[in-house]
């Protein structure tokens, strides 16, 4: 009885995130908005579980896990379970973490369903221990500004391609590629 | 920054994405890499001369269904291993089910097969250049598949690169088909497989580095 119960919420959060993405997908930004701060609950849920022994990873690997489901969010197929997708993506970020620490032996836990993936959530975070505002001032101008301008000052692609002389398109790629640059250095380390 | 700072600057000023975005991107690099091999086949070496006869022999069919199928079934596989989390299912049956067919056709005529002849049956004329020229071919569709993989999110990578390599391979022995005089079944389910898996071995190999992200 209890087990059916605990099916449905995850069903029910399952087709609830699925729509709030796929409005995101489709251009609504509040919905995206909701969608990935539902998410980053469940991404920490889903860590915290598996970094028991570095917990001051985890908050850190919810932000570059967000950052790839962000810049990779044109991958999902709607007719995929959304919780097999992200879950893909969290652990594969999961695994490249413990490669680059080498610590093969956190490996060895019990695959789990992927059904399970929404079954819990930890909206409670932890701070982040590298500051992304600091990280963000070391990307170069044509990564930096187009994310400030267009990310932080609410400007349009337009407008931030006035303001700083670059073309629309180099504003566009500059974002991308900054965030991607920015995964690259939550991972790194300063 | 805090988590939630961060969710409002991914969040912020981004419009719609624009759907099929894998499709898309697969196009591209299909289109790209099968204009590269071509260019590159025909550069190299000329279209068989007696096409026009070819044509009308059933076995030149069988073998460009055994190559077409194989391009089919590595290109499912690339598409679904692009995208994280999405299984494979019958994609393995339906890479393997070709390969099967043609081994029980060419046991089928060696068995059938005047023993002095079998040894020509296997190795035709040209078994020492046919896998070579195969890869060789397969070299802008490899570059151009592992493009467009490298801008999706493989979580395999091995299986990712062994797809995407596979899928280059036999789109460059669908254009060797047009040079090639072999028409065999017993050369055709050896050496053309050698030259298919090469690029496909290369690319599970080298997956793991040129996939990641």
């Amino acid at each position: 009885m209890q087990r059916t119960t605990r099916e449905e919420g995850w069903r029910a959060k399952e087709v609830h995130l699925r729509e709030l993405l796929l409005g995101g997908l489709a251009g609504d930004n509040p919905a995206y908005q909701a969608f990935l701060r539902e998410l980053s609950s469940h991404l920490r849920a889903f860590l915290r579980k598996r970094l028991a022994r570095l917990p001051d990873e985890v908050e850190d690997l919810v932000q570059e896990s967000l950052i790839a489901v962000h810049n990779q969010r044109h991958t999902y197929d709607p007719g995929q379970p959304l919780s097999a997708w992200v879950q893909a993506i969290a652990r594969y970020k999961l695994i490249d973490l413990l490669r680059r620490r080498a610590g093969q032996d956190l490996l060895n836990e019990p695959l789990d369903d992927e059904a399970d993936f929404f079954s819990t959530s930890d909206a409670e975070a932890a701070e982040a221990r590298r500051d992304l505002n600091k990280l963000l001032d070391k990307l170069p101008d044509q990564h930096r500004l187009p994310i400030i301008h267009t990310k932080l000052d609410g400007l349009s692609v337009q407008e931030a391609a006035k303001l700083t002389g670059m073309s629309e398109s180099a504003i566009k790629v500059g974002v991308h590629r900054g965030l991607k640059a920015l995964a690259a250095k939550i991972r790194g380390g300063t | 920054m805090k988590t939630d700072d961060l969710i409002s600057l991914l969040a912020t000023g981004v419009g719609a994405v624009e759907p099929h975005a894998v499709e898309r991107r697969y196009a591209k690099a299909i289109g790209g890499g099968t204009i590269g091999a071509l260019a590159l086949m025909l550069s190299m070496l000329n279209i068989r001369p007696d096409l026009a006869e070819a044509v009308r022999l059933p076995m030149f069919w069988l073998k460009i269904g055994f190559v077409a199928s194989l391009v089919a079934a590595s290109l499912f596989a690339a598409l679904r291993l692009s995208r994280p989390g999405a299984r494979l299912d019958w994609i393995p049956g339906v890479i393997a089910a070709p390969v099967l067919i043609m081994w029980a056709i060419a046991i089928f005529t060696l068995i059938q097969a005047d023993p002095a002849q079998r040894s020509g049956l296997f190795l035709g004329s040209t078994w020492s250049v046919c896998p070579f020229l195969i890869a060789l071919i397969s070299v802008p569709v490899f570059v151009a598949a592992m493009w467009a993989m490298k801008g999706l999110a493989p979580t395999r990578l091995r299986f990712a690169g062994f797809a995407a390599g596979l899928f280059s391979g036999a789109t460059a022995a669908l254009v060797y088909c047009l040079h090639c005089p072999e028409i065999e079944a017993p050369f055709i389910g050896f050496w053309y497989l050698l030259g298919m898996l090469i690029p496909a071995g290369v690319g599970a190999v080298l997956g793991r580095v040129l996939l990641r992200w």
